[in-house]
């Protein structure tokens, strides 16, 4: 077993059980031991970072502080929680002065950055300690029928020059990932583009109207669902849905599932042990396909 | 539009290069491959960050800080992933947003995000709902923030001097 210090986040716990079960079910089978620290906060997301860009690295590197002192490495299931935990971590292992900066701060609440630790988002952990084939050869219940439309989200994959996860205008891990369930990662128009999520609550009409254009374009190409890793994708995909049924009488009817319920699913977990009730657009029709 | 300086190194394009997140601004040659890469460009005229970044290095200190646009970034990055110059636009958007917030220009969903911050350590508060939710799914117990520390980090930094007021921006 590796073990991780698993970094929640704040939406994950509070809204998508979904997400959460399905993860804290499927790695460990996948041999990714996840450990919950304690004293853990938001990890300082877009939202934060808009505030106040030296508040949001100090409260990343806080978190990272925690798990330095726990001896682990970080795994973020969030790719908001992601993006803001690597960034602030490859910012201040490679800029000193920024580094000195920041720990002034942390010392008030007596931390110290060391840089000594990673942190990953869990499809890194999956490519690189698990691997594409054993992946493969723990899959009981392979999804051959399912045409996904994978959407990394932007966090997972930008800033490159930060995250360094993945070639950002042509990244194959999440569609090299969903094909190892045996399912298809489909193609679709502007597939990378951005859903619009973080404008969710300051312009909702913008926000929606991209959101809109992603649905389409996962539809046109004959998607069975959509596949996220992001909470706010989801939340802008999937309740979304509903929006858009609401305010241009459309109705498209695509499930939304984060990637670690279809992994879930594929090892041979059951479906109702993933609250996947806790999806606005149904599943059932698509577990149907698979099971 | 009247200007502080006809010049691309304007007194607000400096104390936009001397704050974190700012310091590319200035390398900007209004090529436009950052407005052509942007989702919310392409559903909105109102915002456009070439735009953005040419206001700022002319010096509309004003307009950009008490106006709208620069809360319509969705912060995808895809400009800054892009940008032939290297300017890091998504940063220098959220240096713009630091500013206009320590200048009370604070949209009221990013006042419930810092009252989320301060009161539990977290942008999206738990429920009670969510919390039985947890139980009758075998989920563990939500861990509480460690808000003894994060208040003295708060203190230490520039969040603690911002007023967050709702009904406020402009």
């Amino acid at each position: 077993m590796t073990s991780y210090a698993l970094f929640l986040g704040c939406t994950i716990p509070a809204r998508q059980p979904h997400y959460e079960l399905s993860a804290r079910k499927a790695l460990p089978k996948l041999g990714i031991d996840l450990v919950d620290l304690d004293n853990m906060t938001c990890c300082a997301p877009p939202p934060l970072q808009s505030i106040d860009l030296e508040t949001s690295l100090a409260i990343a590197a806080y978190n990272i502080c925690l798990a330095e002192e726990a001896d682990l490495n970080i795994v973020t299931l969030c790719t908001g929680c992601f993006e803001s935990l690597a960034m602030a971590n490859t910012m201040l292992k490679e800029n000193n002065e920024l580094r000195e900066r920041i720990n002034k701060i942390l010392s008030n609440a007596g931390k110290e950055f060391k840089g000594s630790k990673e942190v990953k988002h869990y499809l890194q952990v999956l490519m690189k300690d698990v691997g594409l084939e054993q992946v493969k050869s723990q899959v009981t219940n392979p999804l051959n029928n399912l045409k996904i439309a994978a959407f990394s989200g932007c966090h997972l994959l930008r800033p490159s020059k930060l995250l360094r996860f993945d070639d950002p205008e042509r990244p194959r891990i999440f569609d090299d990932l969903i094909e190892a369930l045996g399912s298809e990662s489909i193609w679709y128009r502007n597939k990378l583009k951005c859903c619009g999520g973080l404008l969710r609550g300051y312009a909702d009409d913008l926000a929606l109207q991209i959101a809109k254009e992603k649905i389409v374009n996962a539809k046109k190409a004959g998607a069975d669902c959509i596949s996220t890793l992001c909470p706010f994708c989801f939340v802008a995909l999937d309740m979304g849905q509903l929006q858009i049924r609401a305010k241009f009488k459309e109705e498209y009817d695509m499930p939304v599932l984060h990637y670690a319920e279809l992994l879930a699913l594929a090892l041979g977990i059951e479906p109702k042990e993933l609250a996947l009730e806790s999806h606005k657009i149904k599943t059932d029709k698509l577990l149907q396909k698979i099971v | 539009m009247t200007y502080e300086e006809k010049s691309v190194s304007s007194k607000f394009s400096d104390e936009i290069r001397h704050r974190l997140g700012g310091e590319t601004i200035a390398f900007c040659y209004q090529c436009g491959t950052c407005a052509s890469s942007c989702p919310v460009a392409k559903v909105t005229d109102k915002y456009n960050p070439r735009e953005i970044i040419k206001l700022s290095l002319l010096g509309a200190r004003k307009e950009i800080v008490a106006g709208d646009t620069i809360w319509l970034c969705c912060s995808c990055y895809n400009c800054q992933e892009r940008c032939p110059q290297e300017v890091e636009i998504a940063d220098v958007i959220y240096t713009l947003r630091n500013i206009a917030i320590q200048e009370g220009n604070v949209p009221d969903i990013y006042v419930a995000f810092a009252e989320g911050i301060s009161n539990e350590g977290r942008i999206v508060p738990v429920s009670k709902f969510a919390e039985k939710k947890r139980e009758e799914y075998g989920l563990p117990p939500i861990k509480p923030a460690n808000m003894d520390a994060l208040r003295k980090i708060l203190q230490a930094t520039s969040f603690s001097k911002i007023q967050f007021k709702k009904g406020e921006a402009q």
